[in-house]
């Protein structure tokens, strides 16, 4: 795959960074029936920017990401079920949570490469689903966790039922992760991360600790999927089974190739298109839905490598070359 | 203790009849990812395919079970050989995240497919009478349908196995795994032998699908809910061999069908643990050459 992305030397922030932030507050006061939705969608952003750390950036090619983004939810739901509902606190737990178990599996898997790494990430997946079904005491099993409630936000404000403090929250959460991401991504750390999908013999060859780069991106990329979780759980007051099958991680996979993979801006343009257009057809036509998302992936793979973003970026050069 | 006799008897059968319908379907895919470095995730499809294409000649057109299997295979072996020069071919040089993202395109639109044609329910299995009911032996009773599936799929694997360790196709499948430019450079043309493998994969998917459909219901999720346990079997088999994946389709089908009859809490837990446990030891899986 072709990737955009990577070290630039001016890693200042360009004018134009700033319209998905001018247009996520906009969308706040010109469409507020459709805020419970941008919740959403702001929630699977941060989740596709965990996912391009490692998969855009990192190379590294996983089914299974849905673990860490389930174990965040059944963090943070089973803490406001159980002990309390601050939201923070939750936020925290199920970052943590999720990081840890990151780490771990981090450590485990990324020692191997190929299909082998390809299994183990589907492997984790599904043994974290199936403890989540089967400790129904914990997490409720098939018919989800439900029930709690969460508190407000710092104490002062309270989760409404239109979702409009969702969808704020949302949007403060998902700035700091876009930020760090960011911060992270134009460091030297973000360089080599390059460095090790570009060509991981010729990392290892100058002498870079290839393994420990990929396991703190992979913590980190937990750690953030995690936090998502935390999110959707909090934002909807429920877990579901769902936040750990395949399905997600599969969608999620095809949200950001559809953005464009290794460019931060394709975790965000990716998952609004898909879950915007999923609102819209996939409740009316849901064979045709499946059908076009699949002939679309093709599509992506055989033609339009670098997805929507690519496709802008190819567009734009090709009238800067017409115009010279 | 003679319960726990017949208990151990009738999980070691059902495992075994489980076991050999993954088999035939995964062992395609074992070649094709040995022999092209594919990732096909999209397998599962022609195994659905080839269900589909039993199922509908059976219910709707009347014709009788041994034709339908044929016909399953013969269809989806055939349509699969489009796909490759179409669509595959394209894409054996390009990367792995190409092939994972193609092959979940192709699972996506043909349960889109599957659905729209056939329904979200899963396809009810009429068997011809004399596959009906039970066979006495050795003092016990064992169900016609399993232990024909038993008997049928030994002899296709008997068949294979006699195919590649035996005849000139064989012998050059056997030199593309080991050595793709060697062989090309002594003259095979390996882009015919890659199709004709493929399809024949394909249609042995496509021929488990149709034996299986009692065993693992034919619905439009067919693709997407047994691929962990085709890929698994050809992970911990070993790709590119054959007695690989025989192994480790015998040991999971059995330790499935153990685990559901005497630790129904646990679930597949155990068999995705044993398999990551596996990978750590041996990457390249039981049977695999290292890399």
């Amino acid at each position: 795959m072709t990737h955009a992305g990577g070290y630039i030397a001016d890693p200042r922030i360009r004018k134009i960074e700033w319209l998905p932030w001018v247009l996520a507050v906009l969308c706040y006061f010109v469409a507020p029936s459709y805020l419970p939705l941008g919740s959403y969608v702001l929630t699977m952003v941060i989740f596709a920017l965990s996912l391009d750390l490692i998969l855009g950036y990192g190379g590294i090619i996983t089914l299974g990401h849905s673990a860490y983004f389930g174990m965040g939810a059944y963090v943070a739901g089973i803490l406001a079920a159980r002990l309390t509902g601050e939201p923070l606190l939750g936020l925290l737990a199920g970052t943590l949570g999720a990081g840890l178990l990151g780490l771990i599996t981090g450590m485990i898997i990324l020692r191997t490469r190929g299909l082998a790494l390809l299994m183990l990430t589907l492997a984790i997946t599904s043994v974290c689903y199936e403890v989540a079904n089967k400790a129904t005491a914990l997490t409720g099993g098939a018919d989800g966790l439900g029930g709690f409630t969460v508190q407000p936000i710092l104490g002062l404000f309270k989760f409404d039922m239109f979702g409009k403090t969702a969808y704020l929250y949302c949007l403060v959460v998902l700035f700091v992760c876009w930020w760090l991401v960011r911060r992270l991504v134009y460091s030297p750390f973000g360089a080599s991360l390059t460095g090790v999908r570009e060509n991981n013999v010729r990392m290892h060859a100058v002498g870079s600790p290839v393994y420990q780069r990929l396991v703190t991106s992979y913590t980190i990329s937990a750690a953030l999927a995690g936090l998502a979780g935390a999110l959707l759980t909090q934002t909807t007051q429920f877990v579901g089974l769902k936040v750990l099958g395949f399905e997600l991680s599969g969608e999620l996979m095809v949200m950001l190739i559809l953005g464009g993979v290794g460019r931060i801006y394709g975790a965000f343009v990716g998952p609004l298109v898909y879950l915007v257009a999923q609102d819209y057809l996939a409740k009316q036509f849901p064979e045709y839905w499946y059908f076009g998302i699949g002939a679309m992936l093709v599509l992506v793979v055989m033609f339009a490598r670098g997805g929507i973003l690519g496709i802008i970026d190819a567009v734009i050069a090709r009238l800067r070359r017409k115009s010279d | 203790m003679q319960d726990l006799l017949s208990s151990l008897v009738s999980v070691a059968f059902h495992g075994l009849a489980y076991g050999m319908i993954l088999y035939v379907i995964s062992v395609g895919l074992s070649v094709t990812m040995g022999l092209m470095g594919f990732v096909n995730l999209a397998h599962g499809v022609f195994a659905m395919a080839g269900g589909y294409v039993m199922l509908s000649a059976m219910n709707s057109m009347g014709i009788p079970f041994p034709l339908a299997l044929i016909a399953a295979f013969i269809a989806v072996a055939l349509a699969s050989m489009v796909l490759e020069r179409l669509l595959y071919s394209r894409l054996y040089t390009a990367g792995e995240l190409e092939q994972v993202l193609f092959t979940i395109g192709l699972i996506f639109m043909s349960v889109a497919v599957a659905r729209l044609v056939y329904g979200t329910l899963p396809q009810p299995v009429h068997l011809p009478e004399y596959l009906k009911g039970q066979l006495h032996f050795l003092g016990r009773d064992f169900p016609a349908y399993r232990v024909f599936l038993i008997v049928f799929s030994v002899s296709i694997v008997g068949l294979l196995w006699f195919g590649v360790e035996r005849t000139r196709w064989g012998a050059m499948v056997r030199a593309a795994v080991d050595f793709r430019a060697m062989a090309q450079s002594v003259g095979i043309n390996t882009s015919r032998l890659f199709t004709l493998t493929f399809a024949l994969g394909s249609g042995l998917a496509a021929l488990g699908g149709a034996l299986g459909a009692e065993i693992i219901a034919i619905q439009p999720t067919y693709p997407f809910e047994h691929l962990v346990f085709f890929l698994i079997v050809v992970a911990v088999g070993g790709l590119g061999s054959l007695r690989g994946p025989f192994v480790a389709a015998l040991l999971i089908g059995v330790a499935d069908t153990a685990c559901k009859y005497w630790v129904p809490e646990v679930g597949a837990f155990f068999i995705f643990i044993a398999t990551i446990v596996v990978l750590l030891w041996r990457p390249e899986g039981l049977f695999g050459k290292a890399a």
